[in-house]
């Protein structure tokens, strides 16, 4: 048996093991990460805190970061409060709604059991 | 506004035939060709229903700015201000819904539910079906005059000095639901809640009362689920290789089989692509959702905190949702004020071959150095254009890396004309004065609106249907 914990675990981009979607109103943004298989789903409890979520979005300064679980249907939804530059009638940005968000979450690295990585979805 | 319905649910042992309802638009702007599907599909379902089934058709197209925008074009002409494609929507459906018995309910009246309702009137007309009984739902517009003491009471100093283009209040299902008990065929909505269009049809359908919360709990989040049109069933959803949709390119758009109980299954319009599966109904459930323990609506405080989401076996794009609870509604309106917010001026130029991403970057420091007290937002598209936020922050974090095709954009707001216009000419200017080899300028200049949110009792939002005579409508 393997007990180098580091070798039993591998670093992946968080969009193989879960997808989401970014939904907006007024200044505040909405995710939600929803697992690709129940067994991945702990992990994603374990790894995307509101403190790792905040540091992934620094940038954008969030005013508060809060995490709600969702465990029967192995999703989270973060909500991040003035993250949008004033919201889709204030914000510069040409994503005003910030719709791409999502996929900055989802490209975030996490570590997951060898033994989970056949569950992983795509490449 | 009628009040103290009192009908109870029916107590047969044998379960009523759910209700069909299907939506064909989740936006102003989406396509006019989704609701035919929607529309032939019902009347299939209904052909091989029991008899007493019901189906009905909704059409979701109301924003945040989509009404602002309604009163701007009402402002200019008093016949407009309700969805400019309304026509392009309905007409395809309208006299097939009316054959068939199959009832509307939308938001596309928008700032003018009264000339839509005409505009259908004569649909219809020319259609050579015959005139549909409309209703109109009002009260949620409060721009007039004579709410303005109510605003300013509860948004106090924030409203001095702005020049206000809407104010609506998000308004609930109670007088759709009114509406259709009365007999409309076709109710006509303003700033009506976004699932109460699901909710007022079911209401009236099955005759819940209005404090029945679990019921319109599971009712309001099969709203939810049907409001954004194709989002449920496969748009706004692919992603090559990791979320793979057949057929995108004719998603089909949703219909749900609503329960007594208020639950529901997911499914879509036969024929079409796209896909409903516990993946694309996952992703809509949580959309635009804050706490999932308490998502708000003038009808009820839905919960989906335990909420469930399962594909039936052997069925193919159908999807339960179950687990829905209801807590009593909020006391107050939510209230979306609508105001003047200056200009908007964003400007573009292309950099492309050697060196292009570093031409592009002196040309930002440039126009930072000439535009003084305007607050820039500087894109460097191809490199990052959307991740990025308004304060560069991220950008400056992102260091050069070379790229060889580089749009540089830049946009600024302010309250004046001319200073906004000067990031334009800026921009104009760089061709001859910037660096090397810039090409492909695009200036616009587009004035904003910008939006003050507050509550109001709902005590202080009187809200009514009515159902329009042969003289109304002509």
């Amino acid at each position: 048996m393997n007990m180098n914990t580091a070798t039993d675990m591998v670093e992946v981009p968080l969009y193989r093991a879960a997808h989401g979607r970014t939904g907006d109103k007024g200044d505040r943004s909405n995710i939600s990460v929803i697992a690709w298989h129940p067994e991945l789903y702990p992990l994603l409890v374990e790894q995307l805190t509101p403190e790792s979520v905040a540091a992934r979005f620094r940038h954008r300064a969030p005013a508060r970061v809060q995490r709600f679980l969702l465990p029967r249907l192995h999703a989270m939804n973060f909500v991040l409060d003035a993250v949008l530059d004033g919201g889709v009638n204030d914000a510069l940005n040409l994503d005003a709604h910030g719709k791409a968000l999502s996929f900055l979450l989802l490209d975030m690295p996490i570590r997951v059991p060898s033994a989970l990585a056949p569950l992983l979805a795509g490449p | 506004m009628t009040t103290g319905r009192l009908k109870s649910a029916p107590m047969n042992a044998i379960a009523p035939p759910p209700l069909l309802i299907g939506c064909a638009a989740g936006f102003s702007g989406d396509r006019t060709d989704a609701a035919g599907p929607v529309v032939d599909t019902l009347i299939a379902r209904l052909a091989s229903g029991p008899a007493q089934q019901r189906a009905f058709l909704i059409f979701e197209t109301l924003a945040e700015r989509t009404l602002a925008l309604a009163q701007l074009r009402r402002r200019d002409n008093p016949e407009a201000g309700y969805e400019p494609l309304l026509d392009a929507m309905l007409r395809p459906v309208l006299a097939r819904c009316l054959a068939h018995g199959i009832r509307i309910v939308s938001n596309f009246g928008a700032a003018n539910p009264r000339a839509a309702a005409r505009h259908i009137a004569r649909m219809a007309r020319e259609l050579g079906a015959a005139a549909p009984r409309i209703a109109v739902v009002e009260g949620d517009d409060l721009s007039g005059p004579e709410h303005r003491a109510l605003l300013h009471e509860t948004l106090g100093a924030q409203m001095e000095g702005l020049r206000i283009v809407s104010a609506n209040a998000y308004i609930g299902a109670e007088p759709i639901a009114a509406a259709l008990d009365a007999g409309a065929q076709i109710v006509v909505c303003g700033r009506v809640a976004d699932p109460s269009l699901t909710v007022g049809p079911a209401m009236s359908h099955f005759g819940w009362h209005p404090d029945d919360w679990h019921r319109l709990g599971r009712a309001t989040m099969a709203g939810h689920l049907l409001e954004c049109g194709a989002q449920v069933c496969g748009g706004y959803f692919a992603d090559p290789g990791y979320k793979d949709v057949p057929g995108l390119e004719a998603v089909g758009f949703p219909i749900a089989e609503i329960d007594a109980e208020g639950n529901c299954t997911i499914g879509k319009a036969d024929a079409t692509g796209g896909l409903v599966s516990e993946a694309t109904v996952k992703e809509q459930l949580l959309y635009e959702v804050h706490d999932p323990s308490a998502y708000l609506t003038p009808d009820v405080v839905a919960d989906i905190a335990e909420a469930e989401v399962k594909q039936q076996q052997g069925a193919e794009d159908r999807v339960a949702l179950s687990g829905v609870r209801g807590h009593a509604r909020p006391s107050h309106y939510k209230v979306n004020v609508c105001h003047e917010g200056g200009w908007l001026a964003e400007g573009e130029i292309s950099y492309a071959g050697p060196r292009a991403e570093a031409r592009a970057r002196l040309a930002a420091e440039v126009l930072r150095q000439r535009l003084d007290g305007l607050a820039l937002r500087v894109d460097l598209i191809g490199a990052l254009s959307i991740l990025g936020d308004d304060a560069g922050r991220m950008l400056a974090d992102t260091p050069d890396t070379g790229l060889r095709d580089v749009r540089l954009r830049v946009a600024a707001t302010h309250a004046e004309r001319g200073q906004a216009e000067r990031l334009a000419r800026e921009v104009m200017a760089l061709y001859t004065c910037g660096p090397a080899g810039g090409g492909g300028v695009r200036t616009a200049l587009t004035p904003r609106l910008n939006t003050l949110s507050c509550l109001l009792p709902r005590e202080a939002v009187p809200v009514r249907f009515e159902l329009l005579g042969a003289e109304a409508l002509a």
